[in-house]
């Protein structure tokens, strides 16, 4: 059904329809709205055979998650930002004991500074802790997601994290088709768990396990892995037999057939650079977009094949590996290791800063005159940061730089973006 | 694309009437995008909230800098945020007050505005007379609708029952009549005048 509602909503009520037994929430902003909304479910009676679980921090909340789906219950918990980095060593020992736990990441910068807005260091921090990761462009696809996030999970007995951006989807309304419960039971069957805590069949799980079979183990979570990249397609088909609608899979590409320059991008700024290569491209310019939904397992056959015919290729991400530049670029560049192609980074976005088709479209015809890859930081105030230098110079005891830089901006509340 | 912008203060329900704006258009079978700027938000503190109508799919993500039409929920941001930022020509202006343009000394911006785009509404006393709450945001929403012809009064009225429930849908309901009539009133004596000059 048709309905107009928020991110978090849809989400809430897609989780819902999954039939998940164990819920644990801890409040963090921007995912709160949807444990809230699951919450009520389970309170009004409308989400039944479920738990749901005040946990005292995230680390309960991924800890409670690792026990009751190692219990056999279908489990879920959403997190963003410092919450995610709170529980990250359940987060690793979840993947580690293969278990098919979702989760939510309402991306979300990562301090200091703190800040509450959308990007994606959470996340991306977190590319190598075992976790399948899957990047949602709008809130249907966010909904969709989740579905199949449950179906994958437990297929290969790996967790899933699926990665909405913070406010940017989890706060906006838009149209959303909400399936029925017959549609989600018809895809989804009910969990049936590879291993399992049963005092009628005792095993061990998380025991300590020495030199001669960790790297085996470590390998199997790899080879899982690389089994998802079949699986996420087959999945998709499914889907779209049931829904009636394409959503999820590896990669999806817009306008890339006889484009000179794609765009390389995950998540909902995908929706504004869409917007952008149609106005290019009315004028001449041969541009198209890829978007990425399976961040890990990273999809390099996809990719190579999806853009052997590009002479520029322009990753956009919202995540700075500090020191070393993109994170998502130097997947993509893997991929493209042996093909003749420039690879430009793009850092964007960062801590809630506004993307706009304009300076989209100003970065996007710069670039197609570059010849030399580069590392551009999109609508960087030089201003602000040489003065900041420059007092360094001056000054030994120059003073905290997030707040010499607040000052010499002044006021904000005034501005509009 | 129409796009709305709407400003107002922590506590006024300034995303809550973005989001009724796309709730109400959605009745309509378009396709609306509303989301918040959120900010440190507290009571009192400057919010914005935006909402863009399309008749198609609507992919943009950016905040909206050039928007066709303003909402004011509070006429003291007038003289703390940069309000009419961007505002397109003759877009439509609605701003919560008892005062007229001329009182609150922006004459000489809209002077060559057409006097059917902007209107004052003292929707404040709106809210506290049918809801019990000086919340300007129902009473603003219809009175939109009526000034920009964007919404039908019903699709508000649909949008409110999606939000509230009981008496305070039925006051909302109440004051958001009362609201699209007393806007429609004043734009229609503004065309006649406009006709008259």
């Amino acid at each position: 059904m048709l309905k107009q509602t928020e991110g978090s909503h849809a989400v809430a009520e897609a989780v819902a329809l999954c039939r998940p037994e164990v819920i644990c929430a801890y409040p963090i902003s921007p995912q709160t709205h949807i444990v809230e909304g699951i919450g009520e479910m389970v309170k009004s009676g409308e989400l039944t055979d479920c738990e749901f679980l005040n946990v005292e921090s995230e680390f309960a909340a991924m800890s409670v998650a690792i026990g009751s789906s190692a219990a056999g219950a279908r489990t879920y918990t959403a997190t963003a930002s410092q919450g995610l980095l709170f529980m990250v060593e359940a987060v690793f020992n979840a993947s580690g004991l293969g278990l098919p736990i979702v989760m939510t990441v309402a991306n979300r910068a990562i301090g200091a500074p703190i800040n509450i807005w959308n990007d994606h260091s959470d996340s991306l921090s977190q590319r190598d802790c075992g976790w399948i990761q899957l990047f949602a462009e709008t809130n249907q696809e966010a909904l969709d997601l989740h579905i199949q996030a449950f179906k994958l999970a437990e297929e290969v007995s790996l967790p899933v994290m699926v990665c909405m951006d913070g406010f940017i989807l989890t706060h906006a309304y838009e149209r959303v088709d909400m399936p029925t419960q017959a549609q989600v039971d018809a895809y989804l069957p009910p969990y049936e768990p590879r291993q399992v805590l049963d005092p009628a069949e005792p095993v061990s799980m998380g025991a300590m396990v020495g030199p001669e079979a960790f790297m085996e183990v470590r390998y199997l979570a790899h080879a899982k892995q690389m089994h998802a990249l079949e699986l996420i397609p087959q999945l998709g088909d499914e889907f779209k037999k049931v829904f009636g609608r394409d959503s999820g899979g590896l990669i999806r590409s817009y306008s890339i057939d006889d484009a000179e320059t794609v765009v390389v991008a995950m998540g909902s700024i995908l929706g504004t650079i869409k917007d952008v290569v149609d106005e290019m491209r009315a004028d001449g310019e041969k541009i198209g977009v890829l978007g990425i939904t399976s961040f890990r397992p990273f999809p390099i056959t996809a990719i190579r094949e999806a853009l052997k015919n590009a002479k520029r290729v322009v990753v956009l991400e919202k995540s700075l590996a500090v020191g070393r530049g993109g994170i998502l670029a130097s997947d993509v560049r893997k991929a493209l290791r042996k093909q003749p192609v420039d690879v430009f980074t793009v850092i964007a976005g960062l801590g809630g800063r506004a993307i706009t088709k304009k300076s989209l479209h100003a970065l996007f015809l710069k670039l197609a005159l570059e010849t030399e890859e580069s590392l551009t930081f999109l609508d960087l105030d030089w201003g602000v940061v040489n003065r900041q230098l420059e007092r360094e110079r001056q000054t030994r005891r120059s003073g905290p730089a997030a707040e010499n830089m607040l000052r010499d901006i002044g006021t904000v509340a005034s501005k509009i973006a | 694309m129409f796009e709305v912008r709407i400003h107002g203060r922590g506590g006024q329900g300034v995303v809550t009437a973005a989001e009724m704006l796309s709730i109400a258009a959605f009745e309509e079978g378009r396709h609306a995008q509303a989301f918040p700027s959120f900010g440190s938000e507290r009571t009192g503190a400057p919010v914005v909230a935006f909402c863009r109508i399309a008749d198609q799919e609507i992919r943009l993500r950016e905040p909206i800098m050039y928007p066709d039409a303003l909402i004011i929920q509070d006429p003291t941001l007038l003289f703390q945020v940069d309000v009419f930022s961007g505002l397109k020509k003759d877009g439509y202006i609605l701003i919560n007050t008892k005062s007229t343009f001329d009182e609150l000394g922006l004459s000489d911006y809209v002077r060559d505005w057409p006097a059917d785009r902007l209107c004052t509404l003292a929707a404040t006393d709106l809210g506290l007379k049918h809801v019990g709450r000086p919340m300007p945001n129902v009473p603003l929403l219809a009175g939109f609708a009526a000034l920009s012809g964007i919404t039908k009064l019903e699709s508000v009225c649909k949008a409110i029952g999606a939000k509230f429930s009981g008496k305070v849908a039925q006051g909302n309901i109440a004051g958001a009549t009362e609201a699209f009539e007393l806007v429609r009133a004043r734009i229609e004596s503004a065309r006649k005048e406009a006709a008259h000059a």
